[in-house]
């Protein structure tokens, strides 16, 4: 058996590699407005409820990687991530007493400022955006928190204990 | 962080470092793209002998038709390329296709881009024609070594010279980000272009070769308070259900292509010069 410690990285990284194959899952050109954002949902998780484990850095790097799975450009996913991270970090004493659907509510708002910074960007690349499509994202992201909570906690108990 | 974006943005610097990652990612793609092979295999495997053989009759007539046209088309090439002999211009090239597959498609909402299964390994390279059965479907921006990244032509940063097929009248088509409209630009209110209008390529930048249809002209709207017309018109290609593409080689890439097919297809742009007027058909 490998250490509880080492267990909960192999952890992290499986939760991370799933969600990047899932965020470059094939959709209907007119669907992928709806696809959640599967890598910022496991970032979230990690650091309201392990929020040592996972340092910016890594975020970074995660970041960047997605930036180049789904070809946008250099820097869009990361920022992103490293700012969703740190309003996590401020806030994550409070949020983990929340109810499930509260806390919902709140990666709602969390997943709306990071689609803000990704159309920024996207909007400097030449792709303007119109309308209040960008916060599809932060919907079907706050509607499937219940079931990536479900998932993670219960894979942690599983094997890091 | 921001300095990377405005880097990346607006300098080509970070170009080769993606290049170099590119290999990094496809086996992402091909990890999602399983169940779309399985369900291929699956179609393919349990299919009963009664729908093979009428998708086997229904080919056959397809053929029988395809033959029909292509006697035409002979004889209508033998002649164009006399008549471009009197107009002292260069003769027909043959264009040779790859075949190609689809194997994602890109996450990213705002952008229309497609990731296929050839590389440079395959001959492919930056800026190739990419075509489906039916129509241009884009243009290769980014080459792996055995994937490449196709960027659509209804993406809102594409553009593409194209003509009427009517009457030559010549104009760009530009993607509006939605995957069934292309608007024209800067169409004087008096041209000469109606509903129902083919577009194809124009061949002019030299990118696209000529004579691929491009769209369809939906509509036309003469806005007198505008100065140019609003044309919009709809791709040709089955942007989003393609799933076999064509990668087009001209003449001059054709020789390193394993593998490729040829295929009769539209002439080359005419040129002046008298020394490149070469006789002789095809």
């Amino acid at each position: 058996m490998l250490s509880p410690q080492l267990n909960l990285y192999v952890i992290i990284a499986f939760s991370f590699l799933v969600a990047l194959v899932l965020s470059v899952y094939p959709l209907p050109m007119d669907m992928r407005w709806w696809r959640p954002e599967f890598v910022l949902l496991v970032a979230i998780y990690w650091i309201f409820f392990m929020p040592l484990t996972v340092s910016f850095i890594l975020l970074c790097i995660l970041g960047l990687f997605q930036d180049l799975l789904e070809g946008v450009p250099f820097g869009q996913h990361s920022l992103g991530l490293v700012i969703v991270a740190y309003i996590c970090i401020l806030s994550y004493q409070r949020v983990r007493n929340f109810s499930i659907w509260r806390q919902s509510g709140w990666i709602f708002v969390l997943v709306g400022v990071a689609q803000l910074t990704d159309n920024w960007v996207q909007g400097m690349a030449g792709r303007p955006l119109s309308g209040i499509q960008f916060l599809y994202p932060a919907l079907s992201s706050a509607l499937l928190w219940p079931v990536c909570h479900w998932w993670l906690n219960n894979m942690t108990h599983r094997y890091h204990h | 962080m921001m300095v990377l974006v405005v880097v990346g943005l607006y300098t080509d610097r970070l170009e080769p470092l993606r290049e170099k990652l590119a290999q990094l990612v496809t086996p992402f793609y091909q990890i999602t793209d399983v169940p779309g092979r399985v369900n291929d295999w699956r179609k393919d495997t349990f299919v009963s002998q009664a729908d093979l053989k009428i998708e086997n009759e229904a080919l056959k007539t397809e053929l029988l038709i395809h033959q029909r046209k292509l006697q035409q088309l002979a004889s209508l090439a033998a002649e164009n390329v006399r008549l471009r002999q009197l107009l002292n211009a260069s003769q027909m090239l043959q264009d040779t296709v790859l075949i190609a597959e689809l194997i994602g498609v890109s996450p990213n909402p705002l952008s229309h881009k497609v990731i296929i299964n050839r590389g440079t390994k395959d001959g492919a390279f930056k800026g190739q024609p990419v075509l489906d059965a039916f129509g241009l479907m884009g243009q290769v921006i980014e080459v792996g070594e055995t994937s490449s990244t196709v960027l659509l032509i209804s993406d809102s940063t594409h553009a593409i010279p194209v003509q009427v097929n009517r009457n030559g009248v010549r104009a760009i088509a530009e993607g509006t980000g939605d995957l069934n409209s292309l608007s024209l630009r800067h169409v004087s209110a008096n041209t000469d272009i109606r509903a129902g209008d083919l577009l194809v390529s124009s061949g002019l930048g030299e990118r696209f070769p000529v004579g691929y249809p491009v769209a369809e002209v939906l509509q036309v709207v003469r806005d007198p308070g505008k100065a140019f017309l609003t044309v919009i018109a709809q791709p040709m290609a089955r942007l989003d259900r393609s799933r076999h593409l064509l990668l087009v080689f001209a003449d001059r890439d054709k020789a390193s292509v394993p593998g490729a097919l040829s295929l009769p297809a539209a002439a080359t742009s005419i040129s002046s010069s008298s020394s490149s007027a070469v006789s002789g058909g095809r």
